[in-house]
């Protein structure tokens, strides 16, 4: 609660930081206009072209309809991911045994390209919601796992001793000496576990659904309409930077001030 | 009264005897300093008289309400401030929160921790500022015991001097009972009613010094003739090896 607080105190004070972000944010586009001037509009739209578009496509409700179902896939396949893998890493990291059992378990998982499962999910599951949700588990969770699990065997005995010598109550213990810690490694496994997420499952949706934004990616790629497809990407990466810059990182910081 | 009393323990990991047969008693309000080279064993006496290691063989009695330890490291919480460090011990006896941080503000001003410090994080601090917070949680909580593990080993003399000029307050009020752990003869000499010396491999007590002069009436004179005095002990000689040198 009080770190809520303080995150809420500081918002401004970060926000006001961040006009070094969007001066580079401008540079980026400048450069992206260069683009255009030099190959023209059927290879790279102008900045310009490609926002108008932007906000025409907001204004169409099939558009809006397919980000939500996006959306929700995502969340859904994030949820499931953040849930299931911290609870697993966390067991996992508590008996050496299951640690050690589950490491190259997690880096096969994470070897494995997520094309491959897109392919192993649409023979399992077919066209739809669960073959793109699977995809995004697949590939978001050994990230939260491996985030918990190293959060958990990195605690210090040092503190437990200390803490020993003092009677401290076991709810105590865990909010004042393991949770921190923990949660010092599991929320930015969490942070690009959502990154993970969101990409995935355009691509799946791309190759496996008929709605959602991959599916009008893949449409403005048969009908060769350059201007949406960068319109629709411009429309996913600036969700996902909402997310990070907006909501994730002001906690990030907070949680890890105490960091070196 | 209380007292910590042990009686024939021994303590081995594996084929290693730590511990062999040590007997001792600590009364309330003594000062009781363990001294040895390293390696000796003395650490492990100290976790199992605090309770941090589980008993072998033997037997240990101790009937102190509340003690409480300063490590050789600070072993401060990163994430939590000097205040909400040194509270950490309070906070454990389920006292108010106001309570706590007045108390700990209170005992980190003794300790010459500046009110511009009490926000900062343990990474903020130097060796010597860290090594006072701790001490101040640890003396925070009043404790009846209090284990010492080398504490000072790793401050400058100034600072070293200070944190025992705090330590011999407590001493003079009759307010703490300590088990001091130290390779330095001088410190102990300075500090303690009675000195054990812990002779390695196994660990045992080879010979107790006792010294009567009240702590507060120690100069500079009597520690440097008492250290001389020890250091010319066959048996300090022999545990240390001196001869060697």
């Amino acid at each position: 609660m009080k770190s809520l607080l303080k995150i809420l105190r500081d918002f401004p004070a970060y926000l006001w930081s961040g006009w070094g972000a969007i001066a580079s944010i401008f540079l980026f586009i400048a450069a992206w206009d260069i683009g255009n001037q030099v190959y023209g509009d059927m290879i790279l739209p102008s900045p310009l072209e490609t926002f108008h578009t932007l906000a025409t496509l907001f204004k169409d409700p099939d558009f809006t309809q397919g980000l939500m179902i996006t959306l929700r896939r995502a969340m859904v396949g994030f949820g499931i991911s953040l849930v299931v893998g911290t609870a697993l890493g966390l067991l996992a990291g508590f008996f050496v045994t299951a640690s050690i059992v589950s490491r190259p378990i997690v880096t096969i998982l994470m070897g494995m390209p997520p094309i491959a499962w897109i392919v192993l999910a649409m023979i399992w599951f077919g066209m739809g919601d669960a073959t793109v949700e699977f995809t995004v588990i697949v590939a978001s969770l050994p990230i939260v796992f491996v985030g918990a699990l190293q959060g958990t065997r990195t605690l210090e005995d040092k503190f437990e001793e200390m803490a020993d010598i003092f009677k401290v109550p076991l709810m105590m213990k865990f909010f004042d000496i393991y949770l921190p810690h923990i949660f010092s490694y599991v929320f930015p496994a969490w942070v690009a576990a959502l990154g993970m997420a969101w990409k995935i499952v355009v691509m799946a949706e791309l190759l496996a659904t008929s709605d959602g934004l991959g599916a009008d990616l893949a449409m403005a790629r048969s009908q060769l309409d350059t201007a949406s497809a960068l319109a629709i990407v411009v429309a996913m990466v600036g969700l996902l930077m909402v997310a990070e810059y907006i909501f994730l990182e002001p906690i990030k910081r907070e949680v890890e001030k105490w960091r070196d | 009264m209380a007292r910590l009393k042990v009686e024939n323990l021994s303590f081995s990991f594996g084929y290693d005897t730590i511990l062999d047969n040590i007997n001792f008693e600590i009364k309330e309000g003594e000062v009781v300093s363990i001294v040895g080279p390293s390696g000796g064993g003395k650490t492990t006496l100290l976790r199992l008289c605090s309770g941090l290691l589980d008993r072998q063989d033997g037997k240990i009695e101790n009937s102190f309400e509340t003690q409480a330890i300063a490590f050789q490291d600070p072993r401060l919480l990163p994430w939590k401030n000097v205040i909400d460090n040194i509270a950490f011990g309070l906070k454990a006896m389920g006292v108010s929160s106001q309570e706590r941080e007045a108390r700990a503000k209170e005992i980190a001003l003794k300790f010459d921790l500046e009110e511009s410090d009490f926000e900062k994080f343990p990474k903020e601090l130097s060796g010597g500022m860290s090594q006072r917070v701790s001490f101040a949680r640890a003396l925070v909580t009043k404790p009846k015991l209090l284990f010492l593990d080398e504490p000072f080993s790793a401050l400058d003399i100034g600072l070293k001097r200070e944190l025992q000029d705090h330590v011999m307050e407590l001493i003079a009020d009759k307010e703490i009972t300590i088990f001091f752990i130290t390779h330095d003869i001088m410190e102990a000499i300075r500090l303690s009613d009675k000195i054990l010396l812990l002779a390695p491999d196994p660990g045992r007590i080879v010979k107790i010094f006792e010294f009567d002069v009240p702590q507060s009436q120690r100069d500079d004179e009597y520690v440097y003739t008492q250290t001389a005095k020890l250091l010319s002990d066959r048996e300090i000689i022999e545990t240390f090896e001196l001869e060697f040198k």
